[in-house]
């Protein structure tokens, strides 16, 4: 049932990229049944109206589907509850006179643009140096002619789930972006109208990975913290791939 | 009064019988050769389903793309959180599906107030959709043998619908974002992402460019182009509440139309019936479930007014399975709009659910029972989660609560045959134009016709705009009509500045959403719809006077932002009420309750209203110019909606 406790916060303000951000203390009462962002949202119509800017916090679907929101949460990306999402976070995960430490997404290729924003656009240029199938409009056949096993498309499907919003790089002691890079080259790989491209786009993705990335030393951490629970295993998948990859497409480049 | 006969409106559609005008059309069209198309220059602003897949077909073929997006990646557009599936005529159930039915199912669905020729295009190149996205990797569901699977949805009788689980727009604007990228890293398409549209600019009436801010600098820029598109969205979040996202907004489409371009049948919005009640007063958005737990779900609410018991202590006759009761050939699936509206009149009446009695059931107790725990959880599994995760509740042991709530905007910006506006040049495609869904959307057909448009309709029908204006050098920006409204948005932002009044531009927004659901709701009268045109404009006024943006200008402003959204928010609500106020019947998601049958039905009047309402800008707080488009349907007999 719904009650209304108090939460004590300790926020992450700065002003812009080049500028020293420090914690700002607040105190917020709310009840139970509100999601962690209407929490702040109240936060800031109040500032709002004490004539203190608000808190710069990034969210868009609040259903935990476009990957735009994402803090850190007392330490922990998303927060406390498993295979969640900052906006599908509930009061309810809190108690009264609880301290809640908020912060952006700490890593080197993820700069901080203002309080609780990162720009993370990085991601983007990992997608756009191979992750896709390269099919003009309109060249498609029918799209039957190629049956697909349902155990590829369902492990295609599982690593498609990822919603790019960089809670794995923000958990990873090393800022690596293995899981995300990962979940797409696999969600390629599974399928047979990835093939064409598969050890092309392996290299090429991991090379860009590896411009922006830390490496990974296989903590897992990205995985606990990862709000589509996208698997491990599909590191080791990459990792198998981008060595073939290598063997590969030197051999392919001798063909030539 | 409404009806007049309008010369300003030519849609354009092609001679022919119905299954040919398509087919003529591609023929007759001006074709651009391949070598000239890099001399066109064409801005694709938004990068959902239409956006993404109108940027790379368009960088495919050699145009000179620029695509812009306010997000901080293209993959975040709300295409994205698009649950149920897309259509589309494949038949491969050979159940009896085709181009034709799919027409038919969506010239009905729309309540007869949509052109015929666009929806049976829709319907053509629906096919051609599903094989793209599985070409692209969208990991459709399949079944054992490897080919796709197919699901039916509300409003057809056939198995039809292509889904992805519940992540079907997911994977298509993944796939559609992926397209796009390639041509990013080809060079055909350069993409510029936290970038605003605040304004479009023409001249001699023709569209040449756009004026956007940068979010993160504030620098308002000018980009030229021979071409402007408009994949922009909806703009359901007029009503505060909603299940669109926080930042999807009206602007792009509302400063076209104050340019120039007319609004078609803005009081055409969808209220999707299963979404999870508000939970208290600071609620940000409404969650929707997916349409398909009506399948298994029994709706219903106690008898008993305000009644206080838990679900469970509630007997079976203490219970009112309305639907089940009152449509007994549909029963729990009767269409969204019909749905709604009876569950907004029994939680009107007293008899609604949950703390804030704002809910009815939807009780999966008998299906459990009938089916066992595993067969529901393996159908409904992760909505079930998602339902747990939101309210707190496990729906495997009370039922869920659902209320109606705002989904989908079938009005838009009016466009031609070849998706154009009334101003030459600029373009509006996917939700953001009023073309396909008529009164009424039918599930899993935005996907669809966003995709159509972006992917297959689009890059052909801008050749033929284009095709004259080649060795026309594009406007350069330092033309006044771009230093001009460069000023203009520089002003713009920093009246919101200097306002500095008493509320939050979100207490202005919750404020305007509450009396546009309460009067151009689900159900609309003439009373409630003059009384919210005053109101509107009596918080419009209290809005840029009392308003307080603080901040500056030159940084991440998030207030800043909303400010002028939620301005163009009111100028459109204001337009809803006249629309919804001339359109004397009943139709789709538009219901007059003057106009009803005696069963409490929509009652059209197709005499005086078949017909498209394109509305004409004239200057702030001046009643707009209707114009009227007739529709002809010469392949459809118009008949009333019956689902007892």
């Amino acid at each position: 049932m719904s009650e209304t406790i108090t939460v004590n916060l300790k926020i992450w303000r700065q002003e812009g990229p080049n500028t020293k951000g420090s914690f700002e203390k607040y105190t917020q009462q709310i009840t139970t049944e509100a999601s962690f962002l209407e929490m702040i949202d109240l936060l800031n119509e109040e500032l709002n109206n004490q004539g203190l800017e608000p808190v710069a916090i990034e969210s868009d679907c609040r259903e935990g589907i476009c990957g735009t929101c994402g803090v850190m949460i007392n330490g922990q990306a998303h927060g406390p509850r498993k295979a969640t999402t900052t906006c599908q976070l509930h009061m309810r995960e809190f108690s009264d006179g609880d301290e809640i430490v908020i912060e952006p997404f700490r890593a080197v290729s993820f700069p901080v643009i203002r309080d609780l924003v990162v720009d993370r656009s990085p991601f983007d240029q990992i997608i756009e140096s191979g992750g896709y199938i390269s099919v003009n409009t309109g060249a498609a056949s029918d799209a039957n002619l190629t049956p697909v096993p349902k155990e590829a498309a369902d492990q295609a499907f599982d690593a498609a789930a990822c919603i790019g919003c960089g809670a794995c790089v923000a958990a990873c002691p090393n800022s690596a972006a293995q899981l995300f890079t990962s979940a797409k080259l696999a969600h390629m790989a599974s399928l047979p109208q990835g093939q064409a491209e598969r050890w092309k786009r392996t290299e090429s993705m991991v090379g860009t990975m590896e411009e922006f990335f830390g490496s990974c030393t296989n903590h897992g951490e990205c995985h606990e913290a990862c709000p589509k629970e996208i698997n491990l295993d599909f590191i080791a998948f990459m990792n198998r791939d981008y060595m073939k990859a290598k063997v590969k497409n030197r051999a392919l480049s001798g063909q030539r | 009064m409404a009806k007049n006969n309008n010369t300003v409106l030519n849609s354009r559609v092609p001679d022919g019988s119905l299954e040919e005008k398509w087919e003529n059309h591609k023929f007759s069209m001006k074709l651009v050769n391949p070598n000239n198309k890099r001399k066109f220059d064409v801005i694709v602003v938004g990068t959902g389903l239409a956006g993404a897949s109108a940027a790379a077909s368009l960088g495919e073929l050699g145009y000179k793309v620029k695509a812009f997006t306010f997000h901080d990646s293209p993959r975040r557009a709300h295409s994205i959180a698009a649950q149920g599936g897309i259509n589309a005529a494949k038949n491969y159930k050979n159940d009896g599906d085709s181009v034709y039915r799919l027409f038919y199912d969506t010239i009905k669905g729309g309540d007869y107030r949509s052109r015929e020729a666009n929806v049976h295009r829709l319907a053509e190149v629906s096919t051609n959709i599903i094989d793209q996205a599985t070409a692209q990797g969208v990991p459709f569901a399949r079944e054992y043998g490897g080919l796709l699977d197919n699901r039916s949805f509300g409003g057809a009788q056939v198995s039809r619908t292509f889904y992805a689980r519940g992540q079907t727009g997911q994977q298509l604007l993944l796939g559609a974002y992926s397209a796009m990228m390639r041509q990013v890293s080809a060079g055909s398409v350069e993409l510029h992402t936290r970038s605003e549209l605040l304004d479009v600019v023409t001249k001699d009436g023709r569209a040449c460019g756009i004026v956007t801010r940068d979010l993160l600098s504030g620098e308002v820029v000018a980009h030229s182009a021979h071409a402007v598109v408009l994949a922009t969205g909806g703009y359901g979040n007029v009503y505060f509440l909603s299940t669109n996202a926080m930042m999807s907004n009206v602007t792009a489409a509302w400063r076209a139309h104050r340019r120039g371009a007319f609004f078609a049948n803005p009081c055409y919005t969808q209220i999707h019936p299963t979404c999870i009640p508000a939970s208290d007063d600071f609620q940000s958005k409404l969650t929707l479930m997916s349409e398909s737990l009506r399948n298994d779900g029994r709706i219903w609410v106690p008898k008993a007014f305000d009644d206080s018991r838990v679900a469970h202590e509630i007997p079976e006759n203490e219970r009112d399975y309305y639907l089940e009761t009152k449509y007994p050939a549909f029963g729990n699936l009767v269409p969204r709009d019909v749905a709604s509206r009876n569950a907004k009149n029994v939680v009107d009446q007293g008899h609604g659910v949950g703390p804030l009695k704002n809910g009815v059931y939807l009780d999966f107790s008998a299906a459990i029972q009938r089916d066992g725990h595993s067969a529901i959880s393996a159908k409904y599994g992760n909505l079930f989660d998602m339902y747990e995760s939101i309210t707190g509740e496990n729906p495997y042991e009370a039922p869920m609560r659902i209320y109606p709530a705002i989904h989908y905007t079938m009005g838009g910006v009016w466009v031609d045959y070849n998706l154009m506006t009334t101003i030459p040049g600029l373009y509006a495609i996917g939700e953001a134009n009023f073309s396909d869904h008529g009164a009424n959307r039918l599930g899993a057909s935005a996907l669809m016709q966003g995709l159509a448009d972006g992917y297959f309709v689009l890059p052909y029908t801008i050749g033929d705009g284009l095709a004259d204006q080649l060795g026309q050098p594009a406007v350069p920006t330092d033309d006044p009509v771009f230093t001009n409204a460069v000023q203009g948005i520089e002003d713009e932002t920093s009246k919101w500045l200097s306002i500095n009044g008493t509320r939050s531009v979100d207490y202005f927004h919750r404020e305007l959403g509450r009396l546009v659901w309460d009067h151009i709701g689900m159900s609309r009268n003439k009373e409630g719809l003059e009384k919210a045109k005053s109101e509107i404009a009596a918080l419009k006024e209290e809005f840029f006077s009392d308003v307080r943006v603080l901040g500056s200008a030159d940084t991440l402003n998030l207030s800043l932002e909303k400010a002028g959204r939620v301005s163009d928010f009111f100028e459109l609500a204001e337009l809803m009420a006249q629309d919804a106020l001339e359109r004397e019947e009943s139709c789709g998601g538009h219901f007059r309750e003057e106009h009803q049958t005696s069963e409490g039905e929509a009652q059209r009047d197709d005499e005086n209203f078949t017909h498209v309402a394109a509305w004409e800008w004239k200057e702030q707080n001046v009643l707009q110019t209707r114009h009227v488009e007739e529709l002809e349907f010469e392949n459809v007999t118009l008949t009333q909606r019956s689902y007892k």
